[in-house]
């Protein structure tokens, strides 16, 4: 700690900090713009001018950058010296010379740092006489708009993009004058984080491109906390809404988990939820395919009658709903009628995930603890395609490496130009295996293209390289065993290893693999780490309603054991060969369907309830960490929607519980049925304490969903009926459907729906949040941890598959996570869509000349189920004998089946 | 059988003279609602009601309308027998009044000894109206409006009545008959100024017109004591206050004006044209000036008004004395 | 009391005679509607969308209207025409709770939204009060005759490129080395 005196007063703050850091930390407004909490300062736009004091004899004092001078002790500034003072008007003056007097047609409007720092040093007129300079703007893909004559070149997008997220399509081009931020020439940025170049950019030269299609300023949306369903990380999120639609989705600062970054399917794949074709009344669907439009009473009747007819009901979850509507369907089917909903093969690898979380002796590190680790092995997952957030987070994990060798030369971390120049390319290491190149190979010390079986075997080898009782593997050439060793050696040295495993390739081997890795380091006392990445969104939390796998249901319905299934949320197609669920659906006499996506399931189902999406249901989800979230409703849809009949799906399972049993529907407040989870399942216990209850106040108020300048009250419903409602009521949470309500930064609370403070409109207002800046929001960050390793360690696994070899004339299918297209429901969003890749099939050069088939010719891949013909992509990663498939493409295509290939003949004669 | 029938002609002649004044009495009174809001829109540079028929002539059948088809409320905390009753006793006493006022020399209802007693006595009756108004009305600000109305009222007629002393002494009578007799020569306006003056200010105070609405004050009191009245009740002690200006008015013709005296033009027609005048100026004064403080109003009733009827009269006794021929 | 009776008498009698004496002026009431009334030109009435000088919708759905006006009667949506020019999708203006308080037209940065000399616009049915874009938009450019938004604002559009608005340079070539 140290003590610095600012404008006569005394403060303690940290010595490891800058000065802005500290000012900012002690809530004093001092405009910048290149320094950023997460990237350091670079001292490029000279915003934060203060004036510093050698003692107490000097009256005179010098300006300095309060960015790029440490807060040592007994450092004497002022900030309201009125040469201080004039010195950021002037800079504030300079930078907007070239502006380019746009804010009305910006979509950064209201949300602008730069507006924000103009009004907080008082320049408001354009003095300069001359002409100002101007740039052509470039087209930068579906996410992101270009408008660079906004810029005011504080570097923070190509620091962010280039040195934090690992980009390297977007750079700084010319000097002087010329500046210019953009891409070598047009096209699509291609890394996973780009979006966050909209709150990066601290004024509009980046902007969200799907928000502006259908624009509305920030202070005339609706937010509520909430939690991103497009993965299992669990990042926070603000999704924003006007007339009854997702606008935008903001990273909402979470100080454990994304602090200050969300990946691109998280902030652009929300279109879903404002899909036209989206069921929004219950439907009746009749035999001969037509469809009646229920009223909800008519529709519960109906539902209430069929499943008391019913011999037996099946309930089939979710790993895409919440712990709520998966817990009331397990009560309204009962436990031994209940399925996960997950196909068996992912639901042996989230069962062994769960054991090893348990008992592999290392905890799952946070993601802000990723960071801390110093050295990460990844097994058999492409972290930016299934937990992108993570990957990002493993990323600054192996650059740490800067921060270690800036300490032993009393550099401090903040400084990071002079960071980045001493540690050029030293990086802790990082070791990678996986069946073809990832994202993260560019930094990895070693990467490792292998098939799953030989990556499980590595894994196995590993173990036994740190810890000889660990089972050893037979028959290991010799580069793998000195690779192993390597990897062991990097381990074994290492303050805090991180083991990265997953169920991406659906391979329990490589789960046990890396678990032995996990207790092979456990046992030497390191604070290591296990992080298991699951696919969906709750994946961890419905594995441990102890559900049976989506097969047994199938095979339940189709064997005549029941005769009724409700279907939660889910589309079975995309877990199982559609033939098979068709006929189990088939032979059932009632399917109910709840779910807020017109899928082939809800096709199928003889009545589809429509359920409410994360942005208007309450839920709480389960994050790979183990980390329990509430997320909350953020619109009422029947405001601006009265005919729509959308209830969050445990409000639908409740109305058919009372249906069931001819008892009225009982006034059960959400905060009730999640205790009614918790207590029926004891491993989520910690659920209850995840959010603050319904009944939580600040100084009397509920928490205001809206900005207080959110406008239009009066006349957004105005052409429904000039009398206005009054605002939706909200029950079961702590916030309001309006204004009304605290939304202030100066009382702590966990739940933020958006950040706003006086002077601050932009998302740096965060920081009025936080205890310290890039710190732990002052309320606690959200959020309950649900799976702590127990004590002890459990013994090795010894299940090492055998070497894969390549067949003859056979390929094994590698299904690939896709970050874009890959997910469910995210791929229904137009932007995601636009942005994903052409499927294709990948193959290994040797394979490809086996064939004779170039890139670019049309392959057809056959297995016992399924018939697919997609372009080829000649992988030079891939190990030979695999076949490398896009996940999402089709369900009956599973990792590890056997497939046949063949080039479709006269392709290549089409194509001379 | 003969003077019997005269007898009946006579009464029933009476009863007809009786109903006409009565009638005449409650139009006039009406018709200065209309009248009033026509004035005070005349002085205030603007129009006043002129909507309803041409230049606003029916304005009185649209109010008459309005009031009769207004929701006769009585409010559930009221003293209903009393709250219906003031009202009644408001307008009843004010009518009585107009039994004592000698239109012209052969008009009038009662030609009586104790005439101006009468109208005291009658003026005292009012009082009740307004205090039991007030009062019943279970509402603190009709309470307010009637204890200012009761101690206003009481404090006036005190000199009010010592006001026409002078007059009764010069007349030497309390028959108005023998008081206009008395204004053949002179109109009493000129012995008898101060006890105009003071009788001026005292009927004005009496029947609550403006300057001296302290009972009503709206600002205030929020209409006083009658603000919990509603419909037909209210019109009664609407009408009753226009009422009381026009027998107030008609009083000061007969004691001050020489009553129905005048050249060439017929006795009615002069007691109507002063009279008129006399309305005239009680809106005037209604137009110009502001309402005092209550206690400044009652400090000036008692250490002004009070004093100067007592010069006055004693004054007058002096002058009789002294002009009287019996003196000696 | 005694002594200020005959100054404070007289001046009651003043006022008397003054007030009466406005019997003969001439009334200020205007007998509207029989008379028309006379409106100024910066009178706060009927609210409009006024037209640049080139006859192309001023108004750029910024917003600042709707977030300015204090009773929230204004409600708009940006549309994107092709060439990148902002405009509103719709406009709506809830007459019915709109108070003429003029805070819109202060904020408009493009001179769009006007409020003119007009207050005739009572209905029987207060559905009725509620303005769409097409009851709002007139084809003038209202009080302010010259003012063009994206003349001046860097923002290119059909007709004007980057580099053409008020006090731009032409574009940077961005692959030159001279200075």
């Amino acid at each position: 700690m140290a003590t610095i005196q600012v404008d006569g007063r005394r403060y303690a703050v940290d010595d490891r900090d800058n000065l802005l850091q500290a000012c900012l930390t002690l809530g004093f407004d001092l405009p910048y713009f290149c320094w950023h909490p997460a990237m350091g300062s670079v001292g490029a736009c000279r915003q934060c001018a203060v004036k510093q004091y050698r003692d107490a004899d000097d009256t005179q004092g010098a300006l300095v950058m309060a960015c790029m001078t440490p807060a040592a002790d007994g450092t004497r500034i002022s900030i309201a010296d009125d040469q201080a003072r004039e010195f950021r008007a002037n800079v504030i003056e300079w930078l907007m010379v070239h502006h380019p007097h746009d804010c009305p047609v910006c979509e950064e409007g209201g949300h602008c740092h730069l507006q924000d720092m103009t009004v907080m040093t008082g320049h408001h007129r354009r003095r300069y006489r001359f002409r100002k300079r101007t740039h052509r703007n470039q087209y930068l893909g579906p996410f992101i708009a270009h408008e660079m004559n906004r810029c005011i070149t504080c570097y923070r997008c190509v620091r962010f993009y280039r040195d934090y997220a690992g980009g390297t399509d977007l750079g700084a081009f010319g000097a002087g004058d010329n500046i210019y931020f953009g891409r070598h020439r047009e096209g699509v940025l291609e890394n996973a984080f780009a979006g966050n170049l909209t709150e990066v950019c601290p004024t509009g030269v980046f902007t969200d491109r799907p928000h502006s299609e259908r624009y509305a300023r920030k202070w005339d949306l609706q937010f509520a906390p909430s939690v991103c369903h497009q993965c299992a990380v669990g990042c926070n999120t603000s999704p924003g809404e006007r007339y009854g639609e997702i606008r935008r989705i903001e990273n909402r600062y979470h100080g454990e988990v994304n602090r200050f970054f969300l990946c691109d399917r998280g902030r652009f794949g929300h279109g879903y939820v404002n899909r036209d074709d989206r069921p929004r009344r219950p439907e009746w669907h009749a035999a001969a395919g037509e469809t009646r439009v229920l009223d909800v009473d008519e529709a519960l009747e109906r539902g209430g009658e069929a499943l008391r007819r019913a011999r037996r009901v099946i309930g089939i979850g979710s790993p895409r709903a919440s712990l709520e509507s998966n817990h009331q369907l397990c009560e309204l089917v009962g436990q031994d009628n209940f399925s996960t909903g997950i196909a068996e093969r992912e639901q042996v690898c989230l069962a062994r995930m769960r054991r090893l979380n348990l008992d592999a002796g290392l905890p799952t590190p946070t993601l802000r603890e990723v960071e801390a680790h110093d050295a990460v092995l990844v097994l058999g997952e492409d972290l930016i395609a299934s937990a992108a957030r993570l990957g990002l987070a493993v990323r600054q994990a192996v650059l740490g490496r800067r921060e270690v060798l800036a300490e032993a030369r009393d550099i401090p971390a903040w400084n990071a130009e002079a960071v980045m120049t001493l540690a050029q390319d030293a990086r802790h290491p990082l070791f990678i295996a996986y069946p073809t190149t990832t994202e993260l190979d560019a930094i990895a010390e070693r990467c490792l293209h292998l098939a799953p079986d030989d990556i499980a075997r590595l894994g196995f080898a590993v173990a036994h390289a740190i810890d000889a009782t660990a089972p050893a593997v037979g028959g290991l050439d010799e580069r793998t065993r000195a690779t192993a060793e390597r990897i062991a050696e990097a381990l074994r040295s290492a303050r805090r290893p991180l083991v990265i495993a997953g169920g991406s390739l659906e391979s329990p081997a490589i789960l046990e693999a890396a678990g032995n890795v996990a207790r092979a380091l456990a046992t030497r006392e390191r604070r290591g780490g296990l992080t298991l990445v699951r696919r969906e969104a709750n994946s961890t939390g419905v594995e441990l309603l102890d559900g049976r796998p989506l097969e047994w249901a199938l095979d339940a319905l189709g064997q005549g054991d029941a005769d009724a299934v409700v279907v939660l949320e889910n589309d079975l197609h995309r877990r199982l060969p559609g033939e098979r669920v068709d006929r189990a659906l088939a032979a059932a006499e009632t399917v109910i369907a709840l779910d807020h996506q017109r899928t082939a399931t809800w096709e199928r189902a003889h009545l589809g309830l429509p359920a409410a999406s994360f942005a208007e249901a309450d839920g709480t989800l389960v994050s790979l960490e183990g980390r329990a979230q509430r997320f909350y409703p953020v619109y009422e849809p029947r405001y601006h929607r009265p005919e729509s009949r959308i209830h969050p799906g445990w409000r639908w399972l409740l109305a058919l519980h009372a249906g069931l049993q001819r008892r009225t529907l009982p006034d059960v407040a959400f905060d009730d049925l999640t205790r009614d989870c918790a207590r029926r399942h004891p491993v989520l216990a910690g659920i209850v304490a995840a959010a603050p209850g319904a009944d939580e106040r600040v100084c009397g108020l509920k928490l205001a969903r809206q900005p207080h300048r959110y406008s239009g009250r009066t006349a957004m419903r105005a052409d429904l009926d000039v009398s206005e409602p009054s605002p939706p009521r909200d029950p079961d949470t702590p916030f309001t459907f309006s204004m009304e309500g605290y939304a202030g930064f100066d009382r702590p609370r966990r739940e933020v729906p958006f950040a706003w403070a006086p002077g601050w409109n932009s998302p740096q207002a965060w920081n009025k949040f936080t205890d310290e800046v890039g710190g732990h929001l002052r309320g606690g960050d959200p959020g309950a941890r649900l799976l702590e390793p127990a004590a002890g360690v459990a013994g090795h696994v010894d299940a090492i598959p055998p070497p894969f070899e390549a067949g003859v004339g056979e390929w094994r299918v590698v299904v690939l996570p896709r970050l874009f297209g890959g997910e469910e429901t995210s791929s229904r969003a137009a932007p995601i869509m636009a942005r994903a890749p052409a499927p294709t099939l990948r193959l290994a050069p040797a394979d490809a000349r086996r064939l004779a088939a170039e890139a670019g010719d049309t392959l057809v891949i056959e297995t016992s189920l399924v018939h697919l013909t997609l372009p080829l992509l000649v992988d030079a990663a891939l190990p030979s004998g695999l076949v490398g498939i896009p996940a999402g493409l089709a369900a009956a295509l599973s990792s590890g089946a056997p497939a046949r290939l063949s080039v479709v003949p006269g392709d290549g004669e089409a194509q001379p | 059988m003969n003077g019997s029938t005269e007898m009946l002609v006579v009464v029933l002649a009476a009863m007809a003279q009786a109903l006409a004044i009565l009638a005449g009495a409650l139009l006039l009174a009406a018709v200065m609602t209309v009248v009033e809001r026509r004035l005070l829109g005349l002085w205030q540079d603007r129009h006043g009601p002129n909507r309803v028929g041409p230049w606003g002539s029916l304005q009185l059948v649209a109010d008459m309308i309005k009031i009769l088809f207004k929701e006769d409320w009585i409010p559930p905390f009221a003293d209903r027998a009393l709250f219906v009753l003031a009202p009644a006793i408001a307008m009843a006493s004010l009518l009585l009044s107009f039994m004592i006022i000698p239109w012209t020399p052969t008009w009038g209802v009662a030609d009586w000894h104790i005439g101006l007693l009468f109208f005291f006595a009658m003026a005292g009756i009012n009082v009740y109206a307004v205090l039991l108004g007030g009062w019943s009305s279970g509402n603190k600000y009709a309470l307010l409006g009637a204890m200012r109305a009761t101690a206003q009222t009481l404090s006036y007629e005190v000199f009010m009545g010592l006001s026409l002393m002078g007059v009764v002494a010069l007349a030497g009578s309390f028959n108005l008959r023998d008081i206009v007799a008395a204004q053949q020569g002179l109109w009493f306006i000129v012995p008898q100024f101060f006890g105009f003056c003071t009788f001026l200010v005292a009927g004005v105070a009496v029947t609550h017109r403006h300057p001296f609405d302290q009972p009503e004050a709206e600002q205030e009191l929020a209409d006083g004591y009658h603000i919990e009245y509603s419909g037909m009740k209210f019109g009664m002690f609407y009408v009753g206050e226009y009422l009381g200006m026009v027998l107030v008015s008609a009083l000061i013709v007969t004691l001050f004006f020489g009553g129905w005296h005048g050249p060439w033009l017929p006795p009615f027609v002069w007691f109507a044209l002063k009279t008129a005048a006399l309305l005239v100026l009680f809106v005037l004064l209604r137009a110009s000036l502001p309402r005092p403080r209550f206690d400044r109003m009652m400090s000036f009733g008692w250490r002004v008004c009070l004093p100067l009827t007592l010069i006055n009269l004693l004054v007058t006794g002096a002058a009789i004395l002294w002009l009287s021929p019996a003196a000696d | 009391m005694w002594t200020s009776l005959i100054p404070a008498t007289w001046s009651q009698l003043r006022t008397l005679g003054m007030v009466f004496r406005h019997a003969f002026r001439k009334r200020e009431t205007v007998s509207y509607p029989e008379e028309a009334v006379y409106l100024s030109p910066r009178f706060r009435g009927r609210i409009v969308l006024t037209r640049d000088p080139d006859g192309e919708e001023r108004c750029v759905a910024c917003n600042l209207c709707a977030v300015a006006c204090p009773v929230d009667c204004i409600a708009l949506e940006k549309g994107e025409a092709e060439d990148g020019r902002w405009y509103p999708a719709s406009f709506r203006i809830n007459f019915s709770r709109c108070i003429y308080c003029g805070m819109c037209e202060e904020a408009c940065p493009t001179s769009a939204i006007q409020l003119t000399p007009d207050f005739e616009m009572s209905e029987y049915r207060r559905q009725d009060m509620v303005y769409e874009k097409e009851d709002l938009q007139i084809d003038g450019p209202g009080k302010d005759h010259d003012y063009h938004f994206y003349k001046v604002a860097g923002l290119a559009i059909a007709g004007k490129g980057k580099g053409e608005a008020q006090d731009e340079k032409p574009p940077r070539d961005v692959r030159t080395l001279l200075p």
